[in-house]
C-alpha cells in the first residue's frame, strides 16, 4: 500500500513536470507582442505571401533592446510597405526566451527554428540576438536551405575557423553557408580597440580578460593586434570575475609602467570593480586609463561606480557611430525616421536590426524572377539564399552592405568612445587598419 | 616602484585582505566548534551585512566623504545596527534551517546550509540586482607615508587600510576575552567539548549554539561593512567569493580553533596578495587550494588545530 503511494507520487510529480516541460516553449510565441504579424490570418492571395520569421529574447531585461530592433525592422518593412516584386511580406515574430528564466533558451529556440521551417511560406529566418542561441537554429536552417540572417551574434565562431574545433563546418552540415550577419564579430572589435590605443599614443598596455567566451576572445585578438603594430603588451591576465578585490593585481599595473588597461569582459565580470580600484589605488592620478569593449558601454557602469573618478578614463570601443552621425544618406534618413516613428532614439542594435531587414528586401527583389518560376518551397528558399548570398555593395545605414563567403560583411564600422561629463562621448570611427592622424 | 616597494605593498595588500577574511573565518569556525556544522551560509551573512549598513547609510543620506565627530557617529552607529541585524538573521537561520535537523545526520545540515546559502545569495540579487553595487566613499583616505611623513614613495597605504585594521584586529581581541574569561564563553568552550557533558552540568546547550550564531553573524556583519567602507563595491555573489577563502582560512589554521582562523585568515590573504602580484590571479585559487591541501597532508587537523578523538 506504502509502496504503491510513493510510486503514484512519483508517477503525478514526473507526469507535472512532462506537462510543465511541454508548456513552456509552446507558451513562448503566445508572448509575442501583439504588433507580430498573427499567423492565422491569410491574405487570399496565399501563393504570394512570404513570411519572415524573426527570434530573439523579449523578456526581462531583454525588453529595451528586443523592442528596439522589432522596430527598427519593422520600419524598413513599413518603408517597402511590404511589398516586394509582388510579394506581400509578413514578419512573425518568435521570442526565443524562456518564461520560466526570461533569459534565451535552446528548446525555445530550437522549436521556433523548426516552428519557421515547418512553414511553407517562410522562406528567411531572421534571428538570433545570442550566439550561443544562432548555434542551436544555424544547423537546423541549414539543413532545410533557408537563409537566416542575425542583426547581434558576434561570436567569430560562428563563421571562422580557429576558435572552437569543428567550427563553423558543424553549423553547416549541408556544407553551404546560409547564414549571414550584419553585425561584425568580436575579432573586429578587438583589432579597433588596438589600433585606436596605438592612435591615441598609448605605449604599454596591460591585458585583463574575465575568461569568458566573448571577453577573452576579443582580449586575445587586441593582444595579436597590439603585438602586430608595435604596441607593447605588459601582460596578458584572466581575472576571477567573482572577486571584488583587485588591489594586489593592481599593483603590479602600476609596478609594471602600463599606461593603459585594456579589459575584454562583460559588465558584471568585474569591469566596475577595476574602474573603482584603478582610483583608488592612484593609477587615474599617474596617468593610467582603461580601453574596454563594447560590453562596457553601458550606463550601467557609471551607475557602479562614481561617475567623476571615470570620466576622461574610460574609454570604450562600440559597433557603432554617434546615432545621430551617421555618415550616409540611408543612415541619417534612418536616424531620423527612427525618431519620428517611435519617439525614441535608436540603440546600437537598431541599425543592425535595419541593415538585416535591408538586405532581406534587396534579396527577395533580385530573387523574384526564380521566385515566380520556383514550384516548390525547397526551390523558392533556394531562390531566395542565393540571391542573399550574392548581396553587394548595399545601401546601408554605415555603409555599403556587402557579405563575404563566410557571409560576414566586408566592411564595419566601430567607434571609439571617451567617457565625460557623465556620459559616453563620440571620439571617432576607428578600425584595425586605421591610420593616426 | 622599486622591488622592495613592491614587497611592502604586497605586505599592506595581505594584511588588509587577511583582516577581513579573519573576521569571517571566525564564523565558520566558531558554529563549526560548538556543532560540527560547516555554515556555508556564513559568507552571504556578510554580503547581507554589505547591503544592509549601505541600505542605513541611504537612510541617513550618506553620500560623500564625511569628517570630525559626524564620521564616527555614522560608522560605528550603522555597525552597531547592522550587526544587530546580521547576528539575529544568522540566529533565525539556525532556528529555521539547522535546529530541526540537530540529531539528523551530519550530512543533512550541511546540505540544508548550501541552499541556505543559494537562497540568500538570490535574496542580495533581487534586493540590490545582479550588477556591482557602489558604496558611499564614506571614510577620508590621506596618503600616510607621502603626506605625513613626507616620503616621495609609490607605496600606497591610507587612514583606510589603518581604520580596517584598526576595527577588525580589537573585535578579534574582544572576542578572545570573551571565549576566555566570560561565563558564557566559558560555556561555549564547553559545548565544544562535549555537547552532552555540557547538557548535564546544566549548560543550556541551545542558547550557547543561539550566542555562537548570533557573534558569529555580528562580525560577519562588521566585516560586510568594513569591506564597503573600504573598496567601496560589492555585488550579491561577494559572499560566495569571500566566504570560499574564509572557509578555506578556517579549515587552514584549524577548523574549530578560533586563534587558528586568524591565523589561517592572514596566510591566505598572504598567499592572495604574493600569488596575485608575482603569479597571475588566473593561478590565485589554485595556490591557495594547493596550500590548503599540502597543510591537511601533513598535519590534518589544521595549523593550531588539535586532534581531538572521534565522537561516538
Amino acid at each position: 500500500m506504502n509502496a504503491f503511494r510513493v510510486l503514484s507520487l512519483v508517477a503525478l510529480v514526473s507526469l507535472f513536470f512532462v506537462l510543465a516541460a511541454c508548456a513552456a516553449p509552446t507558451a513562448a510565441p503566445t508572448q509575442a507582442p501583439p504588433t507580430a504579424a498573427p499567423a492565422a490570418t491569410q491574405p487570399p492571395a496565399a501563393a504570394k505571401v512570404i513570411k519572415l520569421y524573426a527570434s530573439w529574447p523579449m523578456q526581462g531585461s531583454m525588453i529595451p533592446e528586443g523592442t528596439a530592433m522589432l522596430n527598427a525592422a519593422k520600419m524598413a518593412l513599413d518603408e517597402a510597405n511590404s511589398q516586394v516584386a509582388g510579394y506581400t511580406l509578413q514578419l512573425v515574430f518568435l521570442d526565443d526566451a524562456s518564461p520560466t528564466t526570461g533569459s534565451w533558451d535552446g528548446t525555445v529556440e530550437a522549436n521556433n527554428a523548426q516552428k519557421a521551417i515547418a512553414d511553407e511560406q517562410a522562406l528567411v529566418y531572421f534571428g538570433t540576438y545570442n550566439s550561443g542561441a544562432a548555434k542551436i537554429s544555424m544547423p537546423l536552417t541549414n539543413k532545410a536551405g533557408m537563409a537566416q540572417i542575425t542583426p547581434a551574434n558576434s561570436y567569430p565562431g560562428l563563421t571562422k575557423k580557429g576558435y572552437a574545433a569543428g567550427e563553423p563546418d558543424i553549423y553547416r552540415p549541408s556544407g553551404k553557408v546560409n547564414y549571414f550577419r550584419t553585425f561584425g564579430a568580436d575579432d573586429f572589435q578587438g583589432a579597433s580597440g588596438a589600433a585606436w590605443a596605438k592612435c591615441l599614443g598609448f605605449k604599454k598596455v596591460y591585458i585583463l580578460d574575465d575568461r569568458q567566451l566573448y571577453g577573452k576572445g576579443i582580449a586575445d585578438v587586441f593582444e595579436k593586434k597590439a603585438k602586430e603594430i608595435g604596441l607593447e603588451v605588459a601582460a596578458h591576465e584572466g581575472i576571477e570575475s567573482v572577486n571584488i578585490d583587485f588591489r594586489a593585481l593592481l599593483t603590479k599595473v602600476k609596478a609594471s609602467g602600463a599606461d593603459v588597461v585594456y579589459f575584454g569582459g562583460l559588465v558584471d565580470s568585474g569591469g566596475p570593480q577595476i574602474l573603482q580600484q584603478m582610483d583608488s589605488q592612484g593609477l587615474f592620478k599617474a596617468g593610467v586609463k582603461m580601453l574596454s569593449d563594447d560590453a562596457m558601454y553601458t550606463d550601467a557602469v557609471p551607475a557602479a561606480v562614481k561617475p567623476e573618478i571615470i570620466n576622461g578614463n574610460l574609454l570604450v570601443t562600440f559597433a557603432s557611430p554617434a546615432l545621430d552621425q551617421l555618415p550616409t544618406d540611408v543612415g541619417k534618413n534612418f536616424y531620423k525616421n527612427y525618431k519620428a516613428k517611435y519617439n525614441a532614439d535608436p540603440i546600437g542594435w537598431s541599425i543592425y536590426s535595419y541593415n538585416a531587414m535591408l538586405v532581406i528586401l534587396d534579396s527577395i527583389k533580385r530573387a523574384a524572377p526564380k521566385l515566380d518560376a520556383a514550384t516548390n518551397v525547397t526551390a523558392k528558399r533556394a531562390a531566395v539564399l542565393d540571391a542573399m548570398r550574392a548581396t553587394k555593395d548595399l545601401p546601408g545605414v554605415s555603409g555599403n552592405i556587402t557579405f563575404d563567403e563566410n557571409g560576414d560583411p566586408t566592411t564595419y564600422l566601430m567607434s571609439g568612445f571617451l567617457f565625460k561629463d557623465g556620459k559616453y562621448v563620440w571620439q571617432k570611427n576607428i578600425s584595425g587598419d586605421m591610420k593616426c592622424q | 616602484m622599486t622591488q622592495s616597494e613592491l614587497f611592502i605593498q604586497l605586505l599592506i595588500n595581505g594584511v588588509t585582505l587577511g583582516s577581513y577574511l579573519a573576521l569571517i573565518a571566525l564564523g565558520y569556525t566558531m558554529v563549526y566548534g560548538i556543532i560540527e556544522l560547516i555554515n556555508f551560509a556564513h559568507g552571504d551573512v556578510y554580503m547581507l551585512g554589505f547591503m544592509i549598513s549601505l541600505t542605513f547609510l541611504g537612510f541617513l543620506g550618506v553620500r560623500g566623504t564625511l569628517g570630525g565627530w559626524q564620521l564616527w557617529v555614522v560608522i560605528f552607529g550603522v555597525m552597531l545596527v547592522t550587526m544587530l541585524c546580521t547576528g539575529l538573521i544568522n540566529m533565525t537561520i539556525d532556528r529555521i534551517a539547522y535546529k530541526p535537523l540537530r540529531r539528523a545526520p551530519r550530512l543533512a545540515p550541511l546540505i540544508t546550509a548550501v541552499g541556505m546559502s543559494f537562497m540568500l545569495e538570490n535574496l542580495g540579487m533581487i534586493w540590490k540586482g545582479p550588477s556591482q553595487i557602489l558604496y558611499p566613499d564614506i571614510f577620508p583616505a590621506f596618503d600616510i607615508p607621502n603626506g605625513l611623513f613626507g616620503l616621495n614613495t609609490m607605496v600606497l597605504f591610507t587612514t583606510k587600510d589603518v581604520f580596517l585594521m584598526g576595527v577588525t584586529i580589537p573585535l578579534m581581541v574582544v572576542l578572545t576575552l570573551f571565549i576566555r574569561r566570560t561565563k558564557m564563553g566559558k560555556a561555549m568552550r564547553a559545548t565544544a567539548q562535549d555537547r552532552e557533558a555540557a547538557a548535564l552540568m546544566g549548560i543550556n546547550v541551545e542558547n550557547v549554539i543561539r550566542t555562537t550564531f548570533f557573534i558569529g553573524g555580528a562580525l560577519a556583519g562588521a566585516a560586510g561593512m568594513m569591506v564597503g567602507l573600504y573598496l567601496n563595491t560589492g555585488r550579491y555573489l561577494m559572499g560566495f567569493d569571500a566566504g570560499l577563502l574564509a572557509f578555506t582560512s578556517a579549515v587552514l589554521g584549524g577548523i574549530g580553533n578560533v586563534t587558528g582562523a586568524m591565523l589561517g585568515g592572514y596566510v591566505i590573504g598572504f598567499l592572495n596578495a604574493i600569488s596575485d602580484q608575482y603569479l597571475s590571479p588566473e593561478w590565485t585559487r589554485a595556490i591557495v587550494f594547493t596550500t590548503l591541501i599540502l597543510v591537511l597532508v601533513f598535519k590534518p587537523s589544521g595549523l593550531l588545530g588539535e586532534r581531538t578523538p572521534e565522537k561516538s
